[in-house]
């Protein structure tokens, strides 16, 4: 799966599922402020990454991702690595 | 009621507002033109057969649409009952004009009736069994499946100040909530409280029930399956969905200028104290003269009976008797709606106090479909067979449940 094939997946389920404005997506904004997550979102966005990646994400991997694009980028990585296991 | 009770503060309730989903309809009109016209809203899901029941016949609800109506929070801690109970509840309180500005500066509570979130608990108990991993429930799980589901999140999503918990007393469960809603308003502890019941309608729901042979299997002729004091009827058929009332002091309701559609004047309850699933004509009887004592009604003031009566041989045979020996010189027009809706069990006895309402607003009384030949105890009784175009003033509504817990409630137009 290509970087562009895991943005595209990701800015889907966020549009659908968490509701976010599909124009407030971008690499450069804040992730928790523009999807307004609390402390239960985050569980839900544990679930949606399992479903649609097949990894489970550790609450600790949260703490360094500010940005859409370090989601992406955290994403990318650990569907990499799934592949290479 | 107690006489010490009596002496202290004795508010006058009133119901201001009505709400329903169910499969008669999802809105008061629908509702009422079902019941006028004796529609049955049951029918077969194959997929109970699929599950190894003995029946498939269940009433047939619609699924709400809340996508555009609630956010996304609201949404998923919403059992399939909750969702019932919340368009209900928004269609009452619309009727009542409570708005969530008024709501939100005043003291409104909840009490609602609900006896389960089967569905909710199987989907979470799957999930853990296949994943072994409980965050993978989601952060909704746990908001679905306590038993509490639609007091939890609508007195969060209407932003409820007052009295918030849940009743569960099987299929009494919405009878007792308006009950004690009534008590509560009547002594002075609260002004207006949200009742109802709340019933889901999925295989996982009635696997036990079904298991107990208490379903009738006359699945060849859906429509006529629930057949309540009819000499060959053979069960009941499971149904469900939501039904709201709103109930406040009489004062509040002409202070808010809201509309008062009725009052609540008895309440009456017992335990049998006997078996688990078999009724007991005496604590029946104790419950019905229980509701007229509080009333100060006579059981000659009582234009309609509307029956508990399910559908089942044993169960209906209790209530005409208990009936028959009240009212039996007098003889009101009594009909059991089970007969169009199935047995809406957690829900039903604030259901069948939302369908009496209708009628008693609109002059008839809705009729006891495929009542077609009586038994011993039912040929006492004046069933109405079909539609009955008359006046109401005053009716009553039975409600009985599991362990033996018995609920009747009495209502009054208000002139």
């Amino acid at each position: 799966m290509t970087q562009a094939e895991i943005i595209e997946r990701i800015n889907a389920f966020l549009v659908d599922e968490f509701e976010v404005d599909a124009e407030k997506i971008n690499p450069d904004a804040n992730l928790r402020e523009t999807l307004g997550l609390d402390s239960l979102d985050y569980v839900d966005l544990v679930v949606i990454i399992e479903s649609n990646f097949g990894f489970k994400v550790v609450a600790e991997d949260f703490i360094n991702i500010h940005t859409f694009q370090n989601f992406y980028d955290y994403v990318d990585r650990k569907v990499a690595e799934k592949a290479t296991v | 009621m107690n006489p010490f009770l009596d002496k202290i503060m004795h508010n006058r309730v009133v119901i201001t507002g009505l709400g329903i989903w169910s499969c008669l309809g999802t809105s008061l009109d629908e509702v009422t033109k079902s019941l006028h016209d004796g529609k049955s809203g049951i029918g077969m899901d194959m997929e109970r057969k699929a599950w190894g029941y003995r029946s498939g016949l269940t009433g047939i609800v619609a699924k709400p649409e809340l996508k555009g109506i609630l956010d996304r929070r609201a949404r998923i801690g919403l059992s399939e009952e909750a969702e019932y109970a919340y368009m209900a509840t928004l269609e009452a309180m619309k009727n009542a004009k409570m708005d969530m500005s008024w709501v939100e500066k005043n003291e409104v509570g909840i009490l609602y009736g609900n006896d389960s979130s089967a569905k909710a608990v199987s989907e979470a108990i799957d999930t853990i069994r296949l994943k072994k991993d409980t965050t993978l429930l989601g952060s909704g799980s746990i908001f679905q499946s306590m038993n509490c589901t639609v007091t939890m999140n609508l007195s969060t999503i209407f932003k409820l100040k007052g009295i918030n918990f849940t009743i569960s007393a099987a299929c009494a469960s919405g009878s007792h909530s308006i009950g004690l809603g009534y008590l509560m308003i009547k002594w002075g502890l609260q002004k207006h409280i949200i009742c109802g019941g709340a019933q889901e309608v999925n295989p996982f729901a009635f696997g036990s029930f079904d298991g107990l042979s208490a379903f009738s299997i006359r699945e060849n002729e859906p429509t006529k399956a629930s057949r309540p004091f009819d000499k060959d009827r053979d069960g009941l058929i499971p149904s469900g969905g939501a039904a709201t009332l709103i109930l406040e002091s009489y004062e509040s309701a002409i202070e808010r200028g809201a509309p008062i559609l009725a009052e609540v004047v008895g309440y009456g309850f017992s335990s049998n104290g006997e078996h688990i699933s078999n009724s007991n004509v005496d604590g029946q009887v104790r419950s019905l003269n229980m509701a007229l004592n509080d009333a100060k009604l006579a059981a000659k003031d009582i234009d309609y009976i509307n029956a508990h009566a399910t559908s089942t041989p044993g169960g209906d045979l209790a209530e005409a008797t208990a009936i028959n020996e009240v009212f039996g010189e007098c003889k009101p027009l009594v009909s059991s709606t089970k007969s169009m809706t199935g047995h809406e069990c957690w829900m039903a006895g604030a259901s069948e106090i939302v369908y009496s309402m209708l009628m008693m607003q609109n002059n008839f009384v809705a009729p006891n479909i495929n009542f077609e030949n009586p038994d011993e105890a039912s040929a006492k009784l004046n069933i109405a067979k079909t539609t009955t175009e008359k006046n109401i003033d005053v009716f009553l509504s039975n409600s009985f449940g599991f362990g033996g817990t018995n609920s009747s409630l009495i209502i009054k137009k208000v002139k």
